[in-house]
This record gives structure tokens, C-alpha cells and sequence, in this order.
């Protein structure tokens, strides 16, 4: 069996939603935090929902909107997201309020939507659809988790067509909260010269990507999801080189089969030596492309490399890095990301 | 992808105990677990009875080697999986395929709710340390960790369902050839947080809860950790100790009615329980005790009652709902019913329902108000529902 993505929708720092244009410029941003570029809600979701909903909420329903569209689904047989921080603007309404009004008088709004499932409860609620309804919240595999969940109820024949995503936002809160910790990049900083600064630290990110997963054929699928695997920890490079290995070595394939690695670099001096090594290594003879300068780190961006992996399949071309020359046809796209050193993800995809 | 998934370990902690001895004995003589709120520093400390676990954050350090300002989650989670894992004696542990799918609903709140109060008046203050897990899946790798899983860890998160989720989840798992053990449940402590959102929706009793009576007025919070330990079958079949029971059927849907509320007829709640009945090839009839969701609030009790009157009329199986011992426990409810129910399954005992005095006008069943003992059961359903309209049923059958 084979799953097939067939349709995506996107809100990123990207002009990516709704557009098909093939040679996509990248926005430049300055400073330490990417933050979406957003629809008009108002074409896609009902007004007198878009009033309550908070911006994880209209990003996530809004790109799930536009996936379900192009795929031209209407009632998928699961729908399943992954978030790691869940929906923080209302968590942080409902907290300051609490402790401003000493827990008096407060209104339950920001509270119930405050719970991690309430994009995909949301999504649902819209849809009006009974079927099988999960949300996983795995820090840097929260994507990963809701993908592999997606993969089991295809094969175990419990669904047919899934409408799977990742969402994370970033708020004035948790962006001030996550530069304490110092995991962003300080002072004049561009996107576009992310990688060379050899500074620690990286640029803040935030996006809600959703695709369908079919098990059927369909004229209008994009690209194939292959395999997937996560590891949590590994002891030293060589063990993330070994499990690179060996999951190749699972699907049958040679390290020379792929034809791009999309990698989850973000500019973090330290982490990149990661990066470094691999590319000097297991990589040596690939075309590698980055991503994180486009979309910035977040615990879900891999869902953002899993777009520009099924569309630069699709068009047989490299999009945002039109530079990039590819001596043949793409057919199979690698993606090797990890988050923090701790969660690492090997994504595999083909052209139909 | 048919084999079964076995049940060879189970762990818990709750108002009632800090482990399974204790919390079976609590049911046996009906010793609730609800009281005045005694930790939680907040101004509705003499208003809404809880499910407190008796033993403070050092103390339970102390149990678990954690350190004491760790997030109150962590420590009850490990707490319960530990007692989860000892109980299945799985000898050659280490080198077979582990996963620890755990589940909560606030993540590391407990902490985080401390760290905001001061980083309001300036955002350069708050200790970094209290806010460091606020994430769901911290909690979940900070015991990973200490019980050293690294093969797969994952972490759900549908509110009130969502330790139901995690072991549906652990057994497909399993069912996939992608695991061999797989500890899985919730946790989840009290918070202000929690505390405080319940009361705005004024589903808070001010009386220890009355679940399934026609004067209930509410639910009563709890925290704790339930946790259970699948295993394929082939390493059931290695193990010296039989399995107490087997996860023979599972489905999760969705009411798609209200962010907070259920509907009426209890669409969600009627399409987890026909699904999971599907799914183990069982019919309403067969089923012997069903632990409730049972929050003890007008809509859940109505909602679930009517879903379960269009499924199970007109003979009904005996139910309860464990939420009158240990209050609502919400992203660990799943995990300590899930270990109710299979001890249930296991031992032939049925939980009294607390607190029953009138029957619901619109349901033509009781709960069972007495600890049933000596019975021959042979499948158990057990019900979480959550926000979202998230709606999990799971039933454990004896072979």
C-alpha cells in the first residue's frame, strides 16, 4: 500500500498560502522572530466563529480549510494534529487574568479554548465530523507522532482519506519566556543570513500546516510519504549516521538514491555541528537544502519541510531555492531534522 | 495486525491511595478520596471539595528520586508507572521494543502558574526552572527518563479523554509490530489553573459529586497517575505471570456538538462505545460492568446515560462512575479507570457508585451503589469523554 499526500494547506512566514506561484521569493525578515503571514480569515471561516477563535486557532482551521479544499474532501476519516505548546495566547488570557483578579470574576472563554485539542476539536466542530479525533503534544515529535498515527489507521484500513497537521504559535509571552532560556539569536539579525552567522541561537518560528493522507489514487495527489522514523537522544553523531543508515536500509534504498536531504539546520552554532558533520559525511555526495531560514524553529517546523519536500516533488523544482541546481529529475526527497538535540526525524518521500 | 494486545501490569495513585493495595482497599470499604483542598494555594480553598493525593511534593520526591520542585505531574506519573512496570516483571525488559505513551492535559502547570504570577510584574523575573516543563510532552520524557525508555516516547493530549487515547494508541503500537511493551496512561496534578477554569464554567459541586444522580450538581477535581503495561502476545506468552486480562476492543469519535459541552443524545459518547463494541466483536449484552465516564455534571451524566439507554436498552450491564471516590482526574482519569477496569476484569469486583440517592427521571438505569465481589466478569468497558468533543471507549476482556 501506498499513502499519498494530496492536498497541503499552509500558513507560515512564507507567502505560502493559496499559492501556486513556483518561484517563490523569501520574505526577509529582521530580527529574532518569524512570525505568520495570515489570510484574510473572513473568506475561509464563518465570522461568528472567527471572533472567539484566538490565532492558533484561525491559522490551524484556516490551512486545514484550504488542504481539505484542494484535496476536494469534505468529511476525512480522521483528523489528527500535533502541537507542542498547544494553544498559549489563551492560556496566558485565562493565567494573567487570574492572577490580576486575584481568581475572581473571570470568564470562561480563554479557558476552553485553552486545551491543546482545541484545533482539531475546532476542525471537527466545523466539519461537523463524528470520526476519529487525536492530538498529540510530544515536543519536536508532536508532528511526527500525529503522522505515524495517520500511517497505523491507514494500514490497519480505519481510514481511507486523513487530514493530518502541525501547529505551534509564538506570543509576546512565550517569545520573551524561550529568550531567557537564550535559544534565540541576539541583536541585528536577517533571516536571509541565518547561516552565517556562527553565533549561538537561532530565529523563533511559528506555523500551522495540514495535509490530506490517502491510501488511494488519485489524479490529483502530490507526492508519496515513504516511511518515517523518530529517535529520541541518541548518545553521540555517529548513532544519528547509523539511524539514518539503517532506515534507508529498511526501505531498500541507497543514500544515492536521494536525490535532495532537506535538513532542519537553524543557525545555532552548536547544533549545526550536527549538521556539519552529517553533510561532510553519510550527505557528502547529496544535494542538501535548509529550511529553518524560511520558516524559522519551532517544535512542529518539520511539517513546513514536509511541504516544500511534497511540493518541490511535484514541480520537479527546488522551491525558495531556485539557485539550487538538481542534475536530474526529483524523485526521492530526504528529510533529517532535529529539535534541540533531543528529538530527531527522518521523513522519506517520492513523486507519485 | 489481529493479534492481541495483553494487559500484564497496572499502577496507580489517587486520593484514595498511593497505590493499587491501597486504592482496592478504599473501594472495598467506600472510603472517598474527597476532602478540603489542602496544597493548592488559592482563594477557593474552602469552597470546592477535591481529590487531593495526600502526599506532598517532598514526599513524593522523596518515592521517586525526583527532585522536589520538579512539576507535581512528573511525580505522580512516575509514581504510577513504576508500580505499572514492577507489577509485569517483564525480565528481559531491556532488550525488548519499550514505549512510555503517556498522557495530561496542563503539562507542567502546577509550576507554570507560580513562575506567571511573578513574571506579570516583570519579565525578566520568575525562577526559569518553574516554567522549564510547561510543555505536555516534558512531563512525559522527564519519566521516561527516569525509567529509561528511550525507544519510543509519546504524549496525547484531548483533554479529559486523553489517557484513554494513550493506551488505544500503546495497543496499535503493538498491533503494528512497532512496539512490544508499551506503558501507557495519564497524569495530571491540581492546579489553580484548572481549578479556576472549571469554576468559570460552573460544573464545580460544592459538596463531594453525586455521579448519575437526579440531584448531582457537579464534578469535584482530583489528581493522580494511572497507568497500564501492554504486551504483544508473544511476550505475554514469555512472561512467568499470566496477564490479568486482554484490550480487545477500542474506538475514538467525536461529538463535534461544542467546545466544552456533549449533545443531548450523546453522539460522541454513543459512537466510542458502538465502535469499541465493533471492534471486539462483542454485543451490548456481553459487556458485564461499564466504569462511566460519570463526571457527576447535569450534561455529561445526561449525555452519557442517553447514549448508553440507545445502545444497551432495555437489559443494562451494572455501571459506576470511580469519579465519586477520586474525583475527576481528567488527563490521568483515562489511565486510572483503564486500571480499574482491568482489575475489575481480572478479580470479579465491581466499584459502588458514592453518593447515589435518586435515580435520573430520563434514564431507566441505576448505578451500582455496593463493592461487588466473587463475580465471574468477562468484559468491561470503560468511558472517558473530554472538551473538544473527544470521546474514547476501551474494553478489556478476560481471554
Amino acid at each position: 500500500m501506498h499513502i499519498y499526500i494530496r492536498g497541503t494547506g499552509i500558513i507560515s512566514a512564507q507567502r505560502t498560502f493559496r499559492s501556486s506561484a513556483l518561484s517563490m521569493e523569501a520574505v526577509e525578515y529582521s530580527g529574532n522572530r518569524l512570525g505568520c503571514i495570515e489570510p484574510d480569515y473572513k473568506e475561509i471561516i464563518d465570522v461568528k466563529f472567527i471572533r472567539r477563535m484566538s490565532r492558533i486557532i484561525k491559522m490551524g482551521v484556516a490551512s486545514a480549510m484550504e488542504c481539505l479544499k484542494v484535496a476536494g474532501l469534505n468529511q476525512p476519516d480522521a483528523i489528527i494534529t500535533g502541537t507542542a505548546y498547544g494553544c498559549l495566547e489563551d492560556t496566558v488570557v485565562f493565567l494573567k487574568k487570574m492572577v490580576e483578579n486575584k481568581e475572581e470574576m473571570l470568564s470562561p472563554a480563554a479557558f476552553i479554548q485553552s486545551t491543546h485539542n482545541t484545533v482539531a476539536a475546532q476542525i471537527s466542530l466545523m466539519l461537523k465530523c463524528n470520526n476519529y479525533n487525536n492530538t498529540f503534544t510530544n515536543c519536536g515529535f508532536s508532528f511526527e507522532s500525529a503522522l505515524l498515527d495517520s500511517m497505523m489507521l491507514l494500514k490497519e484500513k480505519e481510514a481511507n482519506d486523513i487530514l493530518v497537521g502541525g501547529v505551534d504559535e509564538i506570543t509576546d509571552t512565550s517569545h520573551a519566556v524561550l529568550n531567557r532560556f537564550g535559544l534565540y539569536k541576539k541583536g541585528d539579525v536577517s533571516n536571509q543570513q541565518l547561516f552565517n552567522y556562527n553565533t549561538k541561537g537561532t530565529i523563533a518560528g511559528e506555523g500551522a500546516a495540514y495535509f490530506v493522507l490517502s491510501n488511494r489514487e488519485a489524479e490529483n495527489n502530490i507526492a508519496r510519504l515513504d516511511a518515517l522514523i523518530t529517535f529520541y537522544k541518541p548518545k553521540d553523531t555517529s548513532t544519528i549516521e547509523q539511524n539514518i543508515l539503517t532506515f534507508l536500509d529498511e526501505q531498500e534504498i541507497k543514500i544515492d538514491d536521494i536525490d535532495l536531504v532537506i535538513t532542519g539546520r537553524n543557525g545555532d552554532m552548536k547544533g549545526d555541528a550536527i549538521y556539519d558533520w552529517l553533510n561532510t559525511n553519510i550527505f557528502k555526495k547529496n544535494t542538501i537544502i535548509n529550511y529553518k531560514h524560511l520558516s524559522g524553529e519551532y517544535p512542529t517546523s518539520i511539517a513546513f519541510a514536509m511541504w516544500l519536500a511534497v511540493h518541490s516533488l511535484k514541480h520537479g523544482k527546488i522551491l525558495f531555492h531556485e539557485k539550487v541546481n538538481i542534475a536530474k529529475k526529483l524523485k526521492k526527497v530526504l528529510i533529517y531534522n532535529n529539535f534541540m538535540n533531543i528529538h530527531h526525524s527522518l521523513l522519506l518521500f517520492s513523486a507519485c | 495486525m489481529n493479534s492481541s494486545v495483553w494487559i500484564s501490569g497496572v499502577g496507580m495513585i489517587s486520593a484514595i491511595g498511593n497505590n493499587i493495595a491501597e486504592c482496592l482497599q478504599a473501594l472495598e470499604t467506600g472510603r472517598s478520596g474527597i476532602g478540603p483542598i489542602t496544597k493548592i494555594d488559592t482563594v477557593h480553598r474552602s469552597e470546592f471539595p477535591v481529590g487531593e493525593v495526600k502526599q506532598g511534593n517532598r514526599e513524593l520526591a522523596d518515592l521517586t528520586n525526583l527532585s522536589p520542585y520538579i512539576s507535581r505531574t512528573a511525580l505522580l506519573s512516575l509514581m504510577a508507572a513504576k508500580e505499572a512496570i514492577n507489577d509485569a516483571a517483564i525480565e528481559n525488559f531491556s532488550s525488548l521494543r519499550t514505549g512510555f505513551i503517556s498522557a495530561n492535559s496542563v503539562g507542567g502547570m502546577d509550576k507554570s502558574e507560580n513562575f506567571f504570577s511573578e513574571f506579570l510584574t516583570d519579565q525578566q523575573k520568575g525562577l526559569l526552572r518553574n516554567v522549564v516543563n510547561h510543555e505536555c510532552g516534558k512531563i512525559t520524557e522527564i519519566v521516561a527518563d527516569q525509567l529509561g525508555i528511550t525507544h519510543y516516547i509519546c504524549t496525547i493530549s484531548t483533554a479529559c479523554s486523553s489517557s484513554a487515547n494513550s493506551i488505544f494508541f500503546a495497543a496499535r503500537m503493538i498491533k503494528n509490530n512497532l512496539l512490544d511493551v508499551a506503558i501507557a496512561g495519564g497524569a495530571d496534578a491540581l492546579t489553580k489553573f484548572t481549578l479556576n477554569g472549571f469554576n468559570t464554567l460552573m460544573i464545580l459541586d460544592n459538596e463531594p459529586c453525586r455521579p448519575f444522580d437526579e440531584n448531582r450538581k457537579g464534578l469535584n477535581l482530583g489528581e493522580g497517575a494511572g497507568y497500564i503495561v501492554l504486551v504483544s502476545e508473544r511476550v505475554a506468552k514469555s512472561l512467568k505471570k499470566n496477564p490479568y486480562c486482554r484490550l480487545s476492543g477500542y474506538c475514538n469519535a467525536n461529538d463535534a456538538y461544542h467546545q466544552t459541552a456533549s449533545s443531548p443524545e450523546g453522539t460522541g459518547s454513543f459512537l466510542a462505545m458502538q465502535g469499541a463494541l465493533k471492534k471486539s466483536g462483542l454485543l451490548p449484552s456481553e459487556i458485564d460492568y461499564i466504569n462511566l465516564h460519570g463526571t457527576g455534571t447535569q450534561n455529561n451524566d445526561i449525555s452519557e446515560g442517553t447514549a448508553i439507554q440507545r445502545l444497551f436498552s432495555p437489559s443494562f450491564p451494572k455501571m459506576s462512575s470511580t469519579k465519586s471516590f477520586t474525583g475527576h482526574t481528567l488527563g490521568a482519569s483515562g489511565g486510572i479507570e483503564a486500571v480499574l477496569s482491568v482489575l475489575s476484569v481480572k478479580l470479579g469486583i465491581i466499584y459502588p457508585n458514592l453518593r447515589f440517592n435518586t435515580s435520573m427521571k430520563e434514564l431507566a438505569f441505576v448505578p451500582e451503589t455496593k463493592f461487588l465481589k466473587n463475580l465471574s466478569l468477562k468484559h468491561v468497558l470503560s468511558n472517558s469523554f473530554g472538551f473538544g468533543g473527544n470521546c474514547t471507549s476501551l474494553i478489556f476482556s478476560k481471554s
